[in-house]
């Protein structure tokens, strides 16, 4: 029974605290409280996640399953940048404490963990990030169909916007005067209301329902009606 | 592009709906900057990574010169674990590179990253000294002329996000404007994706929304043309100038996408026509 | 359910006390209405719909900062008065969720629309079932204090339950150590309830690196690699929704996506079978539950909804009517101010 109480005993408290925090000046220190006892968690939580990242890697490499070697080269990259970190291998020399090894900077990249981080991780997660090009590229071509009425306006809409976003609009209807009667017609006046007024009312309408789901969810889990997260005996 | 012409009340607030519609928000994070007093301090957030670095880098160089141009305090913080990265590039690229009078404590402090993602922002709106008790190099803020004295957010003129997600504009709009509403004017530059999601606080919440390579490259040309460097034009136009070189191949990946579409669709059409044959 | 008899009296003077101040904030009517928002987000999204559809009550931009602010001086006192119409929407918004869920503890029939994503579950991991691949379900990439990771994981509940039921292998890669422990307790309490105890494997449910871009890579070459027939995507994402969702499209899986960012749900939607948007995912979980009381939350909710209809409907009415009739400008403000806009 301990066992489903206390945690939700803590979500409760927890949960009304944060609440009590917002509204009442006295209570405010303790919504930071509870906000840095999480931090302190997720700090001492990876650990838990490093150890498990070690052990998953190492029984990959121990029985050899296809791939091993992969594993391999985490457990090093690990450990490398964990001896960079640690200590401070190769730091740059604090100039006010320069006697000292542990007061100089490790983070620049004159350093081993800057270098690491400036010419392997930095181009690694751009080129992470690039590949979402190949992908919309793939999903424009596969996914945007004229298929009915909602999917032309979607069709057209994306096509306004795409165009307005480069200097192909202003090529295109630039020549349009401001002041003319057909200055709507404009891509980046179009593109204004498109995005100003119909998206961002849809972007409220959505925000809204969301902030409502986030209400009710919590408030089932405060509640301890929602008990799908705990272990049962 | 023609500032002088510019009607503040014209764009981002009332006016004819024919005119709202020309109101382009690229113009807001400029006039913003430009109305604050000469030396204000100013808080720049930099809340993206290397991978968001394509969009909001432009951006960031270009905030950054803006404000030093204009004699603004500016204090670096960063609620993304690379954003302090971010910043010592924008830094040692565009601040000291073009305005080496700018010294360390009294006319810039780099803050650094602080984990908590919005908790950061909440205490800092009340208590900044608990949450930044030194700056990124250890410094105690008691000894930083400009960040001495400072309680809380109030104590800025201007906050500026880059931001490429969570954390980032949302949640100073969320947490610190809400505190407090009237102290101090925030803008945001962000990436394409994200700005629909913020679009509903502008220009309520938000003064000014610089989207994407677009709105990078507008704002770069207002600022280098008003502020242009006598000694380094070259450089300038090279470190100020990134976003309207990105916005040619925007261009040709944006035809590449309609033309894409256009493609699949001429392939549903004519699939229908075979199987409408058959 | 022995002990339930104490914790069910607890909980129904909760629910009357927060009852009756739901009633006491409705006895204060005009300000009741006025108040219909909740945080900052729900105010500032009412109170700008009403100023954008009419466009009389221009909001000029804020005066420059003159170094003036109310939070140099902090509030005192019991309550800060300035949140006051939050609290009021949030005692009227929480007191019709509880009602809700009274409601349906009263036997009153309740009718919830049918979600297809939550449907094809079992469709979904029946499919992997007969191919005899696995199963791959991702729980964003934020940590548990996102609400998001709290959905995705209970719905996870219910999906762990089904795998084990039909014995099918589910995987979850974590992208943050407290999650890979609250899906592994999830997961083993699902296979208990399953009848199925000594089919749960924790090496299944493992922390890959928190970093997005790093996750990401781990996860879409474990699909590339093992094809998945089943990929569900319930929780906090950001860039890489499309690299999850085309990557799945790639080795021919069902994909089930469950998001409430906003900026991603395009990028689901074109991409997966079936996506839950925005406050369905939050529904998912009671939905998928089948009790009364998470059923009635839901109901409860909407309730809420259609108070904030009716404000934006109201605000907008007197805005409108305002640009037209100058003497009603001054309660056109009036209610915006309330409604923290």
């Amino acid at each position: 029974m301990l066992q489903r109480t206390v945690p939700i005993a803590i979500l409760s408290l927890s949960g009304l605290i944060l609440m009590l925090a917002y509204f009442s000046p006295m209570t405010t220190s303790w919504g930071e409280t509870v906000l840095e006892w999480f931090n302190i968690l997720a700090a001492v939580a990876f650990v838990l996640g490093a150890g498990n990242l070690l052990a998953v890697n190492l029984e990959k490499i121990s029985s050899r399953r296809p791939g091993w070697a992969y594993a391999g080269i985490t457990l090093v990259s690990f450990f490398l940048m964990l001896g960079f970190g640690l200590l401070k291998v190769g730091a740059v020399p604090n100039p006010e404490h320069p006697d000292l090894h542990f007061a100089g900077s490790y983070d620049t990249a004159a350093s081993p963990f800057g270098w690491t981080y400036e010419y392997v991780f930095s181009p690694l997660t751009a080129t992470m990030f690039a590949m979402l090009a190949f992908y919309v590229a793939s999903a424009a071509f596969r996914a945007f169909r004229a298929k009915n009425t909602e999917s032309i306006l979607l069709l057209g809409t994306a096509f306004v916007i795409l165009l307005a976003q480069t200097a192909a609009g202003m090529f295109l209807t630039g020549w349009i005067p401001e002041d003319s009667m057909f200055a709507f017609l404009r891509l980046d006046w179009m593109k204004v209301a498109i995005t100003e007024h119909i998206q961002t009312a849809g972007m409220r309408a959505i925000t809204i329902g969301i902030a409502l789901g986030v209400v009710a969810t919590s408030l089932r889990l405060i509640l301890g009606i929602d008990k799908s997260y705990l272990s049962r005996s | 592009m023609d500032t002088n012409t510019h009607d503040r009340q014209g764009g981002g607030g009332g006016g004819s709906f024919l005119a709202r519609l020309g109101g382009i928000d690229r113009r807001w994070i400029f006039l913003a900057i430009e109305s604050i007093p000469e030396g204000s301090r100013v808080l720049l957030a930099f809340d993206y990574d290397p991978a968001s670095a394509g969009e909001l880098q432009p951006m960031a160089n270009a905030m950054v010169h803006h404000c030093a141009a204009r004699g603004h305090k500016i204090v670096f913080m960063a609620l993304w674990p690379l954003g302090k990265q971010m910043a010592d590039a924008t830094i040692d690229d565009v601040l000291l590179e073009f305005h080496p009078n700018y010294a360390y404590g009294t006319d810039y402090v780099q803050l650094g990253y602080k984990a908590g993602n919005e908790a950061v922002v909440k205490l800092m709106a009340t208590n900044l000294p608990q949450q930044y008790s030194t700056d990124a190099a250890g410094a105690a803020l008691s000894s930083l002329p400009l960040v001495a004295g400072v309680q809380d957010l109030a104590a800025f003129q201007l906050i500026a996000s880059i931001s490429a997600g969570y954390p980032g504009a949302k949640e100073w709009v969320q947490y610190a404007n809400s505190a407090a509403p009237e102290a101090f004017t925030l803008v945001s530059g962000s990436t394409g994706v994200q700005v629909s999601q913020l679009l509903p606080y502008y220009p309520a919440q938000m003064e000014g929304l610089l989207v994407a390579v677009k709105g990078a490259a507008e704002y770069e040309m207002l600022v280098t043309a008003k502020y242009p460097s006598a000694d380094k034009p070259e450089l300038l136009a090279e470190r100020l100038g990134q976003g309207r070189v990105r916005m040619g191949p925007q261009l040709v990946a944006h035809l590449l996408m309609i033309g894409l579409i256009i493609l699949g669709n001429v392939a549903m059409i004519a699939g229908r026509s075979r199987g409408g044959a058959r | 359910m022995m002990d339930r008899s104490r914790t069910h009296r607890t909980r129904r003077l909760a629910a009357a006390s927060l009852a009756a101040l739901v009633a006491t904030a409705a006895a204060m009517a005009p300000f009741s209405l006025a108040t219909l928002a909740w945080a900052g987000e729900l105010a500032a999204t009412a109170g700008a719909a009403v100023d954008a559809s009419a466009g009389a009550l221009a909001s000029a931009l804020p005066a420059a900062s003159t170094g003036a602010s109310s939070i140099t001086e902090p509030a005192v006192g019991w309550i800060n008065t300035s949140r006051l119409p939050l609290l009021v929407a949030l005692v009227i918004i929480c007191g019709s969720v509880i009602a809700g869920i009274l409601l349906a503890r009263s036997g009153r029939p309740l009718r919830i629309r049918r979600l297809a994503a939550l449907d094809a579950v079992d469709e979904a991991i029946g499919r992997a079932t007969e191919m005899g691949r696995s199963v791959l379900f991702v729980p964003g990439i934020q940590d548990m204090t996102d609400i998001q990771t709290v959905a995705g994981v209970t719905v996870l509940g219910r999906v762990a339950k089904t795998a084990a039921e039909y014995d099918a292998r589910l995987e979850v890669p974590t992208s943050r150590s407290i999650v890979m422990a609250a899906a592994r307790e999830t997961v083993q309490a699902a296979h208990f309830t399953a009848g199925r105890p000594e089919t749960y494997n924790e090496s299944n449910i493992f922390y890959i690196t928190d970093e997005q871009f790093g996750y990401v890579a781990a996860v879409t070459g474990k699909m590339v690699r093992e094809k998945p027939a089943a990929c569900f995507y319930m929780g906090a994402f950001y860039a890489e929704s499309l690299l999850f969702a085309e990557n799945g499209n790639s080795i021919g899986a069902i994909q089930i996506a469950g998001t409430a960012e906003p900026s991603q749900l395009p990028f689901f939607v074109a991409a997966c079978d079936y996506t839950l948007i925005g406050e369905e995912f939050f529904a998912a979980s009671a939905y998928l539950s089948g009790e009364r009381d998470q059923l009635g939350s839901v109901k409860g909710q909407d309730f809420g909804k259609l108070f904030i209809a009716a404000a934006i409907l109201i605000g907008c009415a007197l805005a409108t009517a305002a640009v037209f009739i100058p003497s009603l400008a001054g309660a056109a403000a009036s209610f915006k101010a309330h409604l923290g806009g």
